[in-house]
């Protein structure tokens, strides 16, 4: 470990000049901040972090219609621990269950498949993630399909990385010399999926894994290929990660789902961002059934899109710490413990000296 | 959200498989990696297997590692 | 105390309304195992003895672990040992417990029956009576199987003063065994994990308590890490006593077993509840008779010193984590209940 930092102090005095590099998976963010790696890193050496934590960038609307469907009779919700204490423009979903509502934790989209078989009540699975999670769900309807379960739906959420970064990357108030590229992902996309940053943005990346010496490995690469004025993808988690991906799971994911434009709080529309449900599988569509919703309200001050498009730092927001912390979130980035401010406030935020 | 950890399949069904960590079992899915093998060290993430460890590639960055942990810093 | 308890088959709400069907249930499922000269007499109040030189320490406390019955232990053993290791924790040597259910219509008899008789094996363990006893049955879904509230009361030798305002810089931190087997067990119960070697660490801490204090050492302040773990409360002990305290990740006694679940689950190990721990704080000149007198103890083999306290200046944070990786960071508190993560 002390060997890698003293090597990437060495790179960043050969560059000269200050670089900001980005990771964009929320488990990267977490582990930067159990390591406490980011006061590791020499002066000029930026790391921020990006949309990578779902939580995070799901709009507020996507709460509140699933608050709405909670409230029907009949109806159980399933989610993941993480969109739990998010805030919607009323309540959180943790709120809603100490009122009456039937959400409830699982931990695989099975065990929601199950509960669906098991009660016979109309289960919604509250269908968030990346490429990493997005092939469990597809996984799940198949299941559903083939056991002839009618009561299992899904609240489609999930999104893409590759268009997001590449909305980054055209960002001009935005300045990244590379890419720390989710791992995980990466498991199932390939590597090649990110080609893109180095042969049309000329931006490096680096595949990595989650132990602090993956990303260090890692954040050493990107600082050499900018010394050296290189850009290119190179994959430092190979034990896991190939060229091109988990075909499988592409394929059960293309089965199922389709790109569509969507919405990603802090960004707005990203083209071809997320994944909608195909026509054929309308009785899966949660999304389908008229419910009634409030107006969206975004928390005045909350500047949560700014925090992650890696514009500003978390204690740039007025409402860090003030008002908006762990216990009280405001933002849905102080809610995940991989959200951005959420990592910051438990592990950068030191106080005097 | 891409907290996958590496468990070793020890059994396996059709869809279904037993992985094992550090004396931990868990029965996953196999449907996204259907060509698992027992005794290979799969990727797990929310109750599914999404890859397999290359033990090749594993090897070599344990080396790799190794190298960088017995590494002496230049004065 | 012999003969084995008797519960009926299945729990009816007149096992709790006073009458015969109560009589009946505390006569063959509870005396049998916990039967004693106090609560044989089946009267409203237990009559103690003197209490011995000291002062006395009183405590109380709620058990509703769920499930009840897990690997190592059930709900009335660790309701018996979590009342105990509260007494030792202020350096009280515990001597009568008070014991009352809340039972659910419809609890099977054979959770009845374990629980009580864990909780007399646990009494039997730890050297204690269970003077007082009491039982109420709830409608089905107004409990969840079986609940239990206990008040422990011990003395604190004279000359014996612990707490935390006898923390001071340079002291010791030091804890009895491996963190998080309890917890761990619990989580992997709850979301089908199997282990052959998972099991939780609950047992009576009184013991190795007595033996610390008989190895000379100074001992400033202990603490059992139960309901969020070791984390939870180191950072209540740092704000308490205003100073700062270090813990030291690659000291820190974890089983493998323990790590695999924290991993599989997204789990933070500090934060998991360990319920046959003991966190010491102890001066520095003896931290390590101390650490000898844990680990030459039946149960604390696995001790180690874990991390020290320093001063801390004005806006420091209370509570540092010297990472494995190297680094260090501040530990909070965890804000909701501990979810299982997929991010």
């Amino acid at each position: 470990m002390a060997v890698l930092v003293h090597r990437i102090a060495d790179a960043a005095a050969r560059l000269g000049r200050p670089a900001t590099l980005m990771e964009v998976c929320g488990t990267h963010t977490h582990a930067v901040a159990a390591a406490g790696l980011r006061r590791m890193l020499p002066e000029g050496i930026r790391l921020v972090s990006g949309p990578g934590c779902p939580v995070c960038v799901t709009p507020v609307g996507y709460l509140d219609r699933a608050l709405a469907l909670a409230a029907r009779p009949g109806t159980v919700l399933c989610t993941f621990g993480d969109l739990m204490r998010v805030p919607s423009s009323t309540v959180s979903l943790e709120q809603a269950r100490a009122a009456g509502r039937d959400i409830r934790i699982v931990y695989s989209p099975r065990d929601a498949l199950a509960i669906a078989q098991e009660t016979g009540l109309q289960l919604v699975f509250l269908a968030v993630g990346f490429e990493t999670t997005t092939p469990t769900i597809a996984a799940a309807l198949a299941e559903a399909e083939a056991t002839a379960t009618p009561n299992f739906q899904i609240l489609p959420g999930n999104k893409l990385i590759p268009p997001a970064i590449a909305a980054l990357v055209s960002d001009p108030d935005l300045e990244v010399h590379g890419f720390l590229l989710p791992g995980h992902v990466s498991v199932l996309t390939g590597w090649r999926a990110f080609e893109f940053l180095a042969d049309e943005h000329g931006v490096p990346g680096a595949v990595v894994g989650f132990a602090p010496t993956d990303i260090l490995r890692g954040v050493l690469e990107l600082v050499e290929q900018n010394g050296g004025g290189r850009s290119e993808i190179v994959n430092l988690y190979s034990t896991v990660v190939s060229p091109s991906g988990n075909r499988t799971a592409a394929a059960l994911v293309e089965r199922f789902f389709a790109p569509a434009d969507d919405s990603w709080r802090g960004f707005g529309v990203i083209p071809r961002s997320g994944l909608a449900l195909r026509p054929e599988w309308a009785h899966r569509d949660a999304s389908r059934i008229p419910v009634e919703l409030p107006p969206p309200q975004e928390p005045a001050g909350c500047r949560c899109g700014e925090v992650l498009r890696g514009v500003i730092d978390p204690p740039a927001c007025p409402l860090f710490d003030e008002g908006c912390t762990p216990s009280t979130p405001v933002g849905a980035c102080m809610v995940s413990s991989e959200g951005t401010c959420s990592a910051w406030f438990r592990n950068d935020r030191w106080g005097a000296t | 959200m891409c907290l996958a950890i590496p468990m070793r399949l020890i059994e396996r069904g059709e869809n279904e498989g037993v992985v094992e960590l550090d004396g931990v079992r868990r029965t996953v899915s196999l449907m996204l990696l259907p060509d698992a093998a027992v005794g290979q060290h799969l990727l797990i993430h929310a109750g599914y297997a999404i890859g397999a460890v290359d033990e090749v590639e594993a090897e070599t960055t344990l080396a790799l590692l190794r190298e960088l942990a017995d590494a002496m810093v230049d004065p | 105390m012999s003969g084995s308890s008797r519960a009926p088959a299945t729990l009816l709400l007149a096992h709790g309304s006073g009458g015969r069907l109560t009589h009946e249930l505390v006569r063959e499922a509870f005396l049998p195992v916990l039967g004693n000269r106090f609560l044989a007499t089946l009267t409203d109040a237990a009559v103690l003895p003197e209490l011995p030189p000291g002062r006395p320490a009183l405590t109380t406390d709620a058990f509703v672990v769920d499930p009840a019955v897990f690997p190592g232990g059930d709900l009335g053993y660790l309701s018996v040992v979590g009342t105990v290791n509260d007494l030792a924790m202020v350096g009280a040597r515990p001597l009568w417990l008070t014991w009352a259910l809340v039972l659910e219509e419809g609890a099977p008899g054979e959770l009845i029956s374990t629980c009580a008789t864990g909780a007399a094996r646990a009494a039997a363990e730890a050297g204690i009576a269970i003077v007082a006893g009491d039982t109420k049955v709830v409608p089905r879904g107004k409990g969840d199987g079986i609940y239990a509230t206990t008040a422990g009361l011990g003395v604190v030798p004279p000359g014996r003063d612990v707490g935390d305002h006898r923390i001071s810089p340079g002291d010791a931190v030091l804890v009895t065994g491996p963190i998080g087997d309890h917890g761990a067990t619990i989580m992997a119960c709850r979301h089908g994990l199997g282990s052959d070697g998972l099991r939780s660490d609950c047992a009576s801490e009184s013991a190795l308590v007595e033996a610390l204090f008989a190895s000379g050492a100074d001992v400033h302040s202990l603490h059992d890490p139960t309901r969020g773990g070791v984390l939870a409360i180191c950072h209540e002990t740092a704000e308490r006593s205003g100073l700062r305290i270090h813990l030291d990740e690659l000291a820190i006694p974890v089983r493998p077993e323990v790590c695999a679940v924290c991993e599989v689950l997204g789990l933070e190990v500090l934060s998991l509840a360990c319920e046959g721990r003991v966190v010491a704080w102890v001066a520095k000149r003896d931290a390590g008779a101390a650490l000898a007198a844990m680990r030459a103890h039946p149960g604390g083999e696995g001790a180690a010193i874990i991390g020290r306290v320093d001063e801390r200046r004005a806006g420091e944070v209370g509570l540092v984590l010297e990472t494995a990786a190297g680094g260090r960071r501040p530990l909070d508190l965890l804000s909701g209940s501990d979810l299982p993560r997929i991010c």
